[in-house]
């Protein structure tokens, strides 16, 4: 009898407790079929394109000039997806492309939201003279013309490649974030188990990063997983503009930018639409895979 | 408010200062100069050099910046060397384009937003609220480049229902009926599809606003009184949602003027998007520094702006 009953507190307990972060998250994507489908689809696509890269295309043969195969249809002489201007194959661009888009936006992302989180846990916790200096230089940057200014910068820079442009881009990218960031701090350094630790003595670096941090996770992986997608959108904008990558290195915006040429986008669809399909493809699956997150993160607006 | 909306100002100040120092510095620094672009095989070096030392090339910095900043407090931005014509009456022409365009466009993104909003955040959770809620993702989420390429490919070079490029076709009159509505014309395509990212933004402002109301009180107290939803979501509701929404002008503005750089450049457009992309592109520093002070001062405007119509729509926000 007394060890029936122990089982039914222990069922009560396991009822009650409140589902934990992970739990939530899963529930969401179970009750939303599409962005099931969007985190299921973008893995598996960057899977493939990474596959692809690593181990069946040969870099030097793509980027070779053959110019008897120039503007080559798709499906013909072996060229999946046709070939551009100079006689190289698209497809094989295209997955160089990619895999340079989405490592540029990977670095970007993962520079400017370091930062941009460091700064605003720093900025909300501390409040005061360092809230109030970051937040005015945040405040000065944050009404620029951000995309303008990096593109003057980008042609500052003497030689520039991969890493040169994410440490540009990221530069002007971490300010969204940190006062995002701090503005939630602000809120949380105030609660009560802050103030404990302070008063057992806990060492400021310990509560920011340690006690903090853990209780912005939420908001935080929204905010990466969102940003990633916004980066994306940046270095394929800015490499279609002609101020990304060079030429001899496709990105996705490059292959895109193929298309400034009246002649290849009325009558060569297959050197850019592929690309502007790809981007387009993965804009929209990582965006909603942020948007259930943003849900799973929000209770009020949850689904499941 | 006037206070504060001084205060905004005189920020605004040292704000255009600090910027024009810094892309004073960034122009200066960047890789070879306006002449390079004059030097033919058959011109004479000393003649380029002569001309160097004419426009203060050699000069320090801080009195090059000295010059620039005087002048251009006065509307003299120098000389464009790759158009040969004063910066201001370089830029004048160009504005016009864009600012034609912004304007096309903030009112097509007003007359599509408000009613899709207002529909959606009506019969909130059908199919139709699922529709609009799905097309405002999209345009969220969708990179502008794209979809203006597929955009001129599809409306532009299939259909040819519009023009794929310019702001007016050659051989009108200026000044005639048939000048405008070609400009018009032109305009229609490039307007649209830049209109049509912009609504994301209100619908969904706008929707969660109207969901919320219909559990307001005075909603509420409206249809107890007997009077029909129609009337309350016209007179109540509506009303209620709707101010706000003015505050996303300046907003609204900003980003579409800083979007002009693709949109003019993919329907090559002359306006001043585009004309920034060739100055960096021929290094013509006159025009880069004047287009990035002038962006920068539209967009403090811009944000200024809003604060101003917010604070003055909804008395709960005080910007003081």
């Amino acid at each position: 009898m007394a060890k029936k009953n122990k089982k039914a507190v222990e069922n009560f307990k396991s009822e009650s407790s409140p589902p934990t972060g992970i739990q939530v998250v899963l529930r969401e994507f179970k009750k939303d079929k599409l962005a099931m489908f969007s985190i299921v689809g973008i893995f598996a696509l960057m899977v493939g394109i990474l596959y692809l890269y690593f181990f069946e295309i040969d870099k030097a043969a793509v980027m070779k000039i053959s110019l008897i195969d120039r503007f080559t249809e798709p499906g013909v002489r072996g060229y999946i997806l046709g070939a551009d201007e100079a006689g190289r194959d698209m497809f094989g661009q295209l997955i160089i492309g990619a895999t340079n888009s989405i490592s540029i936006a990977v670095g970007i992302t993962l520079i400017a939201n370091i930062v941009g989180i460091t700064l605003g846990i720093i900025m909300g916790y501390y409040g005061g003279f360092i809230d109030n200096f970051f937040m005015r230089i945040i405040d000065f940057f944050v009404t620029l013309p951000t995309l303008m200014i990096i593109i003057v910068v980008i042609t500052i820079v003497p030689t520039y490649g991969i890493w040169e442009l994410i440490y540009i881009i990221a530069a002007f990218q971490w300010m969204s974030t940190a006062r995002l960031v701090r503005s939630k701090a602000l809120s949380e350094a105030r609660r009560d188990y802050i103030s404990a630790s302070k008063t057992m003595g806990t060492s400021d670096f310990a509560i920011m990063f340690k006690g903090l941090l853990p209780n912005l996770s939420s908001l935080l992986i929204v905010e990466v997983t969102l940003s990633f997608a916004g980066n994306v959108g940046i270095e394929t904008g800015l490499s279609f503009l002609g101020f990304g990558l060079p030429p001899s290195t496709p990105s996705l915006g490059t292959l895109v930018a193929y298309a400034m040429n009246p002649i290849v986008l009325s009558s060569k669809w297959w050197v850019w639409l592929p690309a502007s399909i790809l981007i387009l493809v993965l804009m929209l699956g990582i965006n909603y895979v942020g948007q259930a997150l943003r849900r799973a993160a929000d209770a009020k607006q949850r689904l499941g | 408010m006037w206070k504060t909306v001084i205060r905004r100002i005189l920020i605004m100040i040292p704000q255009l200062f600090i910027l024009s120092l810094l892309i004073f510095i960034l122009a200066k620094q960047m890789p070879g100069d306006p002449f390079t672009g004059l030097i033919t095989p058959d011109t004479d070096p000393n003649r380029i050099e002569e001309l160097r030392i004419k426009a203060g090339f050699y000069d320090p910095w801080y009195i090059q910046y000295y010059n620039w900043i005087t002048n251009a407090a006065q509307g003299d931005f120098g000389r464009s060397y790759t158009h040969e014509k004063p910066v201001a009456s370089l830029i004048g022409g160009r504005a016009m384009n864009t600012f034609a365009l912004a304007l096309f466009s903030v009112i097509l993104v007003y007359l599509i937003a408000i009613p899709l909003g207002v529909i959606a955040g009506r019969y909130h959770d059908t199919f139709v609220d699922k529709t609009i809620v799905l097309y405002s993702f999209i345009s969220f989420a969708i990179p502008a480049f794209v979809l203006y390429l597929i955009f001129v490919f599809v409306f532009g070079y299939r259909l040819m229902w519009f023009p794929t490029s310019g702001s007016v076709d050659v051989g009108l009159d200026p000044g005639t009926w048939e000048y405008y509505w070609n400009k018009f014309y032109h305009l229609l395509l490039p307007g649209m599809s830049y209109a049509i990212l912009g609504t994301t933004g209100i619908i969904q402002y706008l929707r969660s606003e109207i969901i919320d109301a219909k559990t307001m009180d005075y909603v509420k107290t409206a249809r107890s009184k007997g009077i029909p939803m129609k009337k309350v979501y016209s007179r109540h509701i509506f009303r209620n949602s709707l101010l706000p929404i003015a505050a996303f002008l300046g907003f609204t503005i900003t980003g579409l003027l800083g979007g002009s750089i693709f949109i003019e450049s993919v329907f090559a457009y002359p306006g001043m998007g585009k004309l920034f992309v060739e100055s960096i592109l021929s290094r013509d520093y006159s025009v880069i520094t004047a287009l990035v002070m002038l962006f920068g001062f539209l967009a403090l405007l811009g944000s200024l702006l809003s604060d101003i119509i917010l604070s003055i729509v909804d008395p709960r926000i005080r910007i003081d």
